[in-house]
């Protein structure tokens, strides 16, 4: 039997098996219309927002020194290697000097 | 004993509806109170598919469905983007609503979409810059469409004309017909230091196709001077409410949007609000002479 | 500049006064009434912006978060008038973002989440029925290409990126791993699910979308130690993501 028989009947096989699992485990999904779930993305509307105060009239330059802020959510428990949350000098080590 | 379901294509009863929101939509199935028919906003029906569109499809066979666009930006200085106009297009044939309306504001600018209503100066020039795009809507959409009264927040010194003379020339020159926001109509008149009842008394009533109701919020400008926000967060005030009590009692009976776009609430108390709606159509209607 | 250039502009730079012309009933300069488009516009930006990526919001805190989203809606004000698209724009500010580039691994986070968005307003399509791909005899099997749902989304990262939005997402969810991760979004019905795909699945997955046939998909998974082709066809048949068959006539 050549390698290419051989991958055709393995695919095949494949195909048979995960056909075989997914009839025995799918229970046809009912339309779930009625669960609203949660809107994924922001929608448009018509209303006004907070009115003479907060977002609009203050921005933060982040070229700056103004730019304060660290990130202070889930990402501090997050341990990923190559992240270097949690130390902040190699912060101020590796970025470039800003003008 | 009758059991045939409402002809979803018949115009919008004189009666209340609401903004429709995805949360309620078990709770409307369920029992919709006074509500008659429901508004979308057209943009929240745009995307190729899923759940919000298949939504729609089920409520449009209980409800008359009123389309309010927030995207066009007809009060823009640059042409109306022909893009968005298709896609409004697409959406309106398929959903065959009972009305269409739009807002007197512009909220692009150079091909960005900023996301507010924003206001005009009341001058002729503009005048006949929206009244071109109201046609160019017409025409594309192959129907009537009603134009909404905004909330606005300052002046413009170049103003020529009151903001009724504005509107009731556009209605005039295209057509149109008008969607009176009796809350935008009590916010704007406080900002601007108007009467609203005499507002309401000078309004074509005549051309009005629905009625909006919604909450604001209350803070100051820089002298103190009281300045309302067009949150929709808030339950309708109760100046407002007689306002609208003023405006059916003088203009007729109008179908009646309760919206709420911000901090919405459990449906118990949007539908409260809907009946309280009911109440002022069902008392205007009693005082009528014969 | 037209009255509404100057009025745009100011509107997005607080550091500009309000245009002229605009007053308040006395006739005084707006002032703070100007303030209240300023507002409207940043905030309901800023709230589209929340909504569309929760994730980013919880791993960089609530309040980094908004002071973020007033930069990048300053850089990146929507082209489209539809908010369900906005933000296409945030894998690749994250990479350019100097307070965030200690977290490498935002700007694949970005990303599947507006791949879950795009699934969630993809277009209806109604999967195969899985007899069918198992009816057709082996050699037409491996010569044969897959029609694949408009909402299936592939995310392919450097990082734990499922691990990374599980554990911001589901209660209980185990703290991601290390190493390298792709992510399947499949929207069976109507709610996106994410899952991380075993070795060599996503350059299957990739292949597949990319037009290839069975065969040669499974020679690009197979690639790595490891590829389980039951596996990764059994993820996208319960994900509703295989929608038809197509062969070449002969």
């Amino acid at each position: 039997m050549s390698h290419k028989t051989m991958t055709t009947l393995a695919i095949a096989g494949a195909v048979a098996a995960a056909v075989s699992a997914h009839g025995t485990t799918a229970a046809q999904a009912q339309e779930k219309v009625k669960c609203y779930g949660v809107s994924l993305a922001g929608e448009n509307d018509c209303a006004a927002g907070p009115g003479t105060t907060c977002a609009g009239t203050s921005t933060v330059d982040y070229q700056g020194n103004a730019w304060t802020l660290v990130p202070a959510g889930t990402c501090e428990e997050m341990d990923l290697p190559g992240d270097r949350m949690g130390s902040l000098e190699p912060l101020d080590r590796d970025l470039p000097e800003q003008g | 004993m009758l059991d045939r379901a409402p002809d979803p294509t018949a115009t919008l009863p004189d009666a209340p509806g609401v903004g429709y929101k995805a949360q309620h939509y078990a709770a409307i199935g369920a029992d919709p109170g006074a509500v008659r028919w429901l508004e979308i906003h057209a943009e929240n029906y745009m995307g190729d598919g899923g759940r919000p569109i298949a939504q729609l499809r089920h409520l449009r066979d209980r409800f008359p469905i009123s389309c309010h666009g927030v995207g066009l930006s007809i009060g823009g200085e640059a042409p109306l983007d022909r893009d968005h106009l298709a896609r409004l297009r697409r959406l309106l044939d398929w959903l065959a609503p009972a009305a269409f309306s739009e807002h007197l504001a512009w909220s692009t600018h150079d091909g960005h979409f900023l996301n507010d209503l924003l206001p005009l100066p009341y001058t002729a020039a503009t005048l006949a810059r929206v009244a071109e795009h109201v046609d160019e809507v017409q025409q594309t959409l192959g129907r009537q469409m009603l134009l909404e009264n905004p909330s606005t927040y300052l002046a413009f010194a170049e103003s020529e004309m009151s903001e009724i003379d504005f509107l009731a020339g556009i209605a005039q020159r295209t057509g149109c017909g008008l969607l009176l926001d009796v809350n935008n109509v009590f916010v704007s008149a406080t900002n601007q230091g108007w009467d609203p009842v005499a507002y309401i008394d000078a309004f074509p009533l005549d051309r009005v196709g629905e009625i909006h109701l919604g909450g604001h919020d209350a803070q100051a400008d820089d002298h103190g001077a009281p300045l309302l926000i067009d949150s929709h967060g808030a339950p309708v005030v109760d100046p407002v409410w007689a306002l609208y009590a003023h405006t059916i009692r003088r203009g007729g009976p109008r179908p009646t949007l309760i919206e709420w776009d911000t901090d919405v609430p459990d449906w118990p108390v949007l539908a409260s609000e809907a009946a309280r709606a009911a109440r002022v159509l069902a008392d205007a209607a009693a005082e009528k002479p014969g | 500049m037209s009255a509404q250039d100057a009025f745009a502009a100011a509107l997005l730079d607080p550091a500009r006064p309000a245009p002229a012309g605009l007053t308040d009933p006395a006739g005084r300069p707006a002032g703070a009434r100007f303030d209240v488009y300023r507002n409207n516009v940043a905030a309901s930006l800023t709230a589209a912006l929340e909504t569309g990526f929760p994730v980013l919001r919880r791993l960089l805190g609530a309040e980094f978060f908004a002071a973020m989203a007033g930069v990048f809606l300053r850089a990146h004000p929507p082209r489209g008038r539809l908010l369900m698209t906005y933000g296409t724009a945030m894998p690749g500010f994250l990479e350019a973002f100097p307070p965030v580039a200690h977290l490498p691994y935002l700007p694949d986070v970005a990303q599947l989440e507006l791949a879950r968005r795009q699934a969630y307003h993809a277009a209806d399509a109604a999967p195969l029925d899985a007899g069918a791909l198992a009816a057709l005899p082996p050699d037409r099997l491996t010569a044969a290409r897959l029609r694949l749902a408009p909402a299936l989304r592939l995310v392919r990262s450097d990082w734990p990126v499922a691990a990374i939005w599980h554990a911001n997402t589901t209660p209980g969810a185990p703290p991601p791993g290390t190493g390298a991760q792709d992510a399947l979004v499949t929207r069976p019905g109507y709610d996106p699910e994410v899952a991380a795909l075993g070795p060599g699945e996503g350059a299957f997955v990739a292949a597949l979308m990319a037009g290839a046939h069975l065969g040669a998909a499974h020679e690009a998974g197979a690639a790595t130690p490891g590829f389980d082709l039951t596996q990764a066809l059994g993820r996208l048949l319960a994900g509703g993501a295989i929608t038809g068959i197509e062969e070449e006539s002969a």
